[in-house]
């Protein structure tokens, strides 16, 4: 297997740039939430600081309710793991205005880098995996669009995929395992949710 | 053959308790109780039904729903009701309302020994989550308990489950006398 290369910090912002009212993100627990965060914090991002294993349903149930607008999901491949048949859900709705994108380093960065079941098999004593393939898993559950990214080269190609192809999307992208600040959003889960349906145009009840 | 025309009765009538709400998402896993009330949500131009892998998923995808600004119903039986508990913390953190209702095991006359721990203990989790617990066992109070979840819900911004009792559903005894 080729050596990872891919940073997620730059990669998340490339795939944010230019963002405007028709894309709505969803960025699962820890890594993922400062990723995005740090590529500019806007009402129209929910960021989850805790509910591992939500991002995926959530963002389903969000692209069904906003048919008209493009739902990206960020997450880690931790966060993944915890909600896997989550896939098959989407893939029995088929939501063509959903894109997936796992941030995968093969590690449960927010407690400590322990290996995930991504990681590979016979890692030694302590960083051992299950060679996982998610992106395999992801078309097994009835996403035929599934793919992974590795090189630089094919990062133009991913934001278009997270942007604008026809859903629903999945990508594993292979990152490296890195030591990065902590970028934050607010933290309170109402005002999270309540500036996300105001930016929507949504009344408060 | 009067307990059936009363079971078909109450079904419909929370069917139209969802209409009345302006439900428009509907998460469920497969289930004889609810069965009635899936077919009629399926066959209805105005909801979206998703079949679930898992109750847990029920939770956030109604996050989702009610972010994009729909109102939605988690269908489950009270054996999954253990699977929803960790992210029934999310309408609490999030403050949105949420409305499930449960139809139970493991309750009055409950045969199969496997579905009482989880059906006796449903209630008490669900309260120590902060969800409000309503319960009905009677067809004629369906409608009443249903349409009050929902205003508890929607307009009181609660989580609210209705607990369909054994009592109300019938004892399912596999052909046994």
């Amino acid at each position: 297997m080729s050596k990872v290369t891919l940073q997620r910090r730059p990669l998340v912002k490339k795939i944010l740039e230019g963002a405007d009212d028709n894309l709505l993100v969803i960025a699962g627990l820890g890594s993922a939430n400062w990723d995005v965060t740090e590529a500019g914090d806007r009402p129209l991002n929910m960021p989850l600081w805790g509910s591992m294993g939500a991002p995926v349903p959530m963002g389903l149930g969000l692209a069904l309710a906003q048919p008209k607008k493009r739902v990206l999901v960020i997450t880690g491949d931790g966060d993944m793991l915890m909600s896997l048949s989550s896939l098959a859900t989407v893939a029995a709705l088929q939501p063509d205005n959903l894109a997936i994108v796992v941030l995968d380093n093969e590690k449960f960065g927010e407690t400590g880098n322990q290996a995930t079941a991504t990681a590979p098999r016979n890692n030694g004593p302590t960083d051992s995996g299950a060679g996982t393939d998610l992106a395999m898993i992801a078309k097994g559950c009835g996403i035929a669009d599934s793919g992974t990214v590795r090189e630089v080269s094919e990062v133009a190609q991913l934001v278009k995929d997270a942007r604008t192809t026809k859903g629903p999307v999945f990508r594993l992208v292979k990152v490296m395992v890195e030591k990065l600040e902590f970028v934050m959003p607010p933290q309170d889960g109402a005002h999270l949710k309540d500036r996300f349906r105001q930016a929507l145009g949504i009344k408060p009840t | 053959m009067n307990v059936e025309l009363k079971s078909a009765e109450w079904k419909d009538q929370i069917f139209d308790v969802f209409q009345d709400h302006d439900i428009k998402q509907v998460f469920h896993v497969p289930d004889a109780g609810h069965s009635r009330l899936i077919e009629l949500c399926q066959k209805s131009n105005s909801i979206r039904t998703l079949a679930l892998t898992t109750e847990e998923e029920g939770i956030p995808l109604a996050a989702g729903a009610w972010l994009g600004g729909q109102r939605s119903v988690l269908l489950m039986q009270s054996s999954g009701v253990g699977n929803t508990i960790n992210l029934m913390g999310m309408p609490k953190t999030l403050r949105f309302p949420f409305l499930t209702l449960i139809t139970m095991r493991g309750d009055y006359g409950e045969f199969n020994s496997w579905q009482y721990p989880m059906g006796q203990a449903t209630p008490k989790v669900l309260e120590a989550m902060g969800v409000l617990v309503y319960s009905v066992d009677k067809p004629e109070e369906v409608k009443a308990t249903v349409d009050a979840a929902a205003r508890s819900a929607f307009n009181g911004g609660q989580s609210v489950a209705v607990l369909l009792r054994q009592k109300l559903l019938g004892i399912k005894n596999f052909g046994k006398k």
